[in-house]
């Protein structure tokens, strides 16, 4: 059965009013201040390490995202920590919240379909989290420039601004599943504390479960236990497994895209090594090449987030 | 199709599982009429609303508004058609205009004419000066006041409200009435649920009494009044005088009276005795207190009916348990 009219008049309209509520909210704001403060803390260790230990380095300026100084971790570290909990931050109850105000049956029974008004959440929320991490990219990218005092080359501008590509997709990620909570759960509260403790459990838990998981599945040969080497088979079905949190996509992701070094993000043999020159980097294009099926991995897994929820919010009932 | 019906259901059914929400209902509505749906919590009366606007999938049965199927064209019905739902939310952090400024951009009016269209419906309600006033610090009448609003600036040609009036205070009540008759005086067709029945029987043309999901009673009150309580005027007489009630029992057409307490009688008759009975009270030389016809109120007809309905009021009440 065919519907009348487009499925997202009205598009325009929802995504403009949730991105003014979201730039205008308090909750922004606060998330705003923690990541500057955290990135400022982040690039001010890695520049004090940099300034130490690096004399030459062809790829400087990336060093400013990768490096860490103890007791803090890396830029990197710290936005792949932040970024997941700025989306559910902003998306946990996006759904939820018109229910509990009594709001949606009242915007529903204007001229658009629900399509509009999910697919509205989920891109002002997308939006939203893009100029911050824009934002926080240009300060970065600027405060390196003023602190090092050595221009980045052309890749290397290019390569971090694949990384804040990337990492706006991996915000997409989280923002789907918080948002897929928000339609599922009614109180909000409940929505957060579940996103939430299913992002520990991705993030924290399941790489180590996933190795303890691969020894099952597959269980590592004494020939090479009696060599002193990992079995193929078990570090594949650990890396399978791993991969299957977006937190482990993102984290290779970058590893590929920032540090040019990078030749494969799996297990190597020898004979592909035949002819390699060790340590030396990788034009761009091959690491993205390398970081593709990561990316692609994250899209994917943003779009299928988003669709689940899109199918059970169309068949809900819209009375509270 | 009649011309000037609005609304016309066929068969309207809606099923959750095994369980039957709405079944079976046929009802129309005229063009500039007010039409009541009434009945208990969870009779089926905003599930029956919700199918009107497409807002839930239609499980049997055939609905056209304004001759439209909101299944397949919901659009075409929500750019025509007003909702208030019941106990209406707005945005609190936005100011009373700005919530309706984002409606009109939904249904797309340009610039100018949203302006005006919300100064416009805002001064109707009498909410003109509360129009740049965070919601947050509205009162509940002023937020029904503030959904009547919506429907008046969407320009719509059928406004559906759901209990419009519960929670109100006397005033806010009898204010909100004003403007649903308004709604009225304009041509715009109104078609309202409520479960208080004295309320609405004030404002409504006709009225569909729902229970358990089917529609038990439909028709004017009056005809109501007819059907349920029998053809028969009951006139209250407060007097004294002795031998009084044996007279008035004499007066033909009267076919009884009863002693409802000291000095007060209740004749049953079948039609207004009120001249005959004041002159006997006069000719008896008694003391005429009050004398008064009852109509027919709908809280009457609604006990009367399920009183000689037991199952269906079992029923009923079932019906309630489950939606609660």
């Amino acid at each position: 059965m065919q519907r009348e009219g487009s499925a997202f008049a009205g598009l325009g309209v929802v995504t403009l009013k949730e991105l003014s509520d979201h730039l205008t909210s308090i909750r922004m704001r606060v998330l705003e201040w923690l990541v500057v403060l955290v990135a400022l803390a982040a690039l001010y260790g890695a520049i004090q390490q940099i300034k130490e230990t690096t004399a030459e380095d062809p790829f400087l300026f990336l060093r400013l995202f990768t490096t860490s100084r103890e007791p803090l971790p890396s830029f990197v570290s710290f936005i792949s920590f932040l970024v997941p909990l700025m989306a559910i931050g902003l998306g946990f109850d996006a759904v939820n919240s018109e229910y509990n105000r009594r709001t949606l049956s009242r915007i529903l029974s204007q001229p658009i379909y629900r399509d509009a008004l999910l697919f509205g959440k989920f891109l002002a929320g997308l939006m939203t989290l893009a100029i911050s991490l824009i934002t926080l990219w240009l300060l970065v990218v600027g405060l390196g420039l003023l602190l090092i005092g050595i221009p980045p080359g052309a890749e290397e501008i290019g390569r971090s601004f694949l990384f804040l590509l990337v990492t706006i997709i991996y915000a997409g990620v989280w923002l789907a599943l918080a948002l897929l909570f928000s339609i599922v759960f009614r109180s909000a509260a409940t929505a957060a504390l579940v996103t939430l403790g299913l992002w520990l459990f991705i993030t924290f838990i399941w790489p180590v479960l996933a190795g303890a998981v691969a020894q099952i599945i597959a269980p590592p040969d004494p020939r090479y236990i009696a060599l002193g080497l990992p079995t193929p088979a078990t570090t594949l079905a650990e890396q399978f497994l791993a991969r299957l949190s977006p937190s482990t996509l993102f984290a290779e992701t970058v590893v590929a895209l920032l540090d040019p070094t990078t030749r494969s993000l799996g297990p190597i043999y020898l004979s592909q090594l035949q002819g390699a020159v060790l340590g030396a980097p990788l034009p761009i294009g091959e690491s993205m090449l390398i970081a593709w099926p990561q990316t692609v991995g994250m899209v994917a897994s943003a779009i299928l987030l988003f669709v689940v929820g899109y199918v059970i919010f169309q068949r809900q009932e819209v009375r509270a | 199709m009649t011309e000037d019906m609005v609304i016309e259901a066929k068969g309207l059914t809606k099923t959750y599982g095994t369980a039957t929400a709405v079944d079976h209902i046929s009802f129309s509505v005229g063009r500039g009429e007010i039409f009541g749906l009434l009945g208990p919590n969870g009779a089926g009366k905003t599930t029956t609303i919700l199918m009107l606007l497409g807002l839930t999938d239609i499980s049997a049965g055939e609905v056209r508004v304004l001759g439209f199927d909101p299944a397949r064209e919901p659009l075409s019905v929500k750019r025509r058609v007003g909702y208030l739902p019941d106990t209406v939310g707005f945005y609190d952090q936005l100011t009373a205009a700005d919530n309706l400024r984002y409606t009109a951009r939904l249904i797309g009016f340009k610039k100018n004419e949203r302006e005006k269209r919300i100064a416009d419906a805002l001064d109707r309600v009498g909410l003109a000066e509360f129009g740049d006033k965070r919601v947050g610090t509205f009162s509940r009448g002023m937020r029904q006041r503030l959904g009547l609003a919506e429907i008046l600036m969407k320009g719509a040609q059928i406004a559906i409200l759901d209990e419009p009036t519960s929670g109100l205070d006397p005033h806010a009540t009898s204010e909100l009435l004003g403007i649903i008759r308004g709604f009225k005086a304009e041509g715009v067709s109104v078609l309202l649920s409520s479960h208080l029945l004295e309320r609405v029987q004030s404002v409504c043309d006709r009225v569909a009494l729902f229970s358990g999901g089917h529609i038990a009673l439909m028709g004017t009150v009056a005809e109501l009044g007819r059907e349920v309580l029998g053809g028969g005027y009951v006139v209250d007489i407060e007097a004294d005088g002795a031998g009084l009630a044996e007279r008035l029992a004499l007066i033909p057409g009267v076919s009884g009276v009863e002693r409802t307490g000291i000095g007060k009688l209740r004749l049953h008759a079948d039609r207004d005795v009120r001249p005959e009975a004041a002159v006997e009270v006069v000719a008896m030389q008694g003391r005429l207190k009050y004398l008064g016809v009852q109509e027919p109120s709908l809280d009457a007809i609604y006990t009367r009916y399920f009183e000689s309905r037991p199952d269906e009021e079992m029923a009923m009440k079932e019906g309630t348990r489950h939606a609660a």
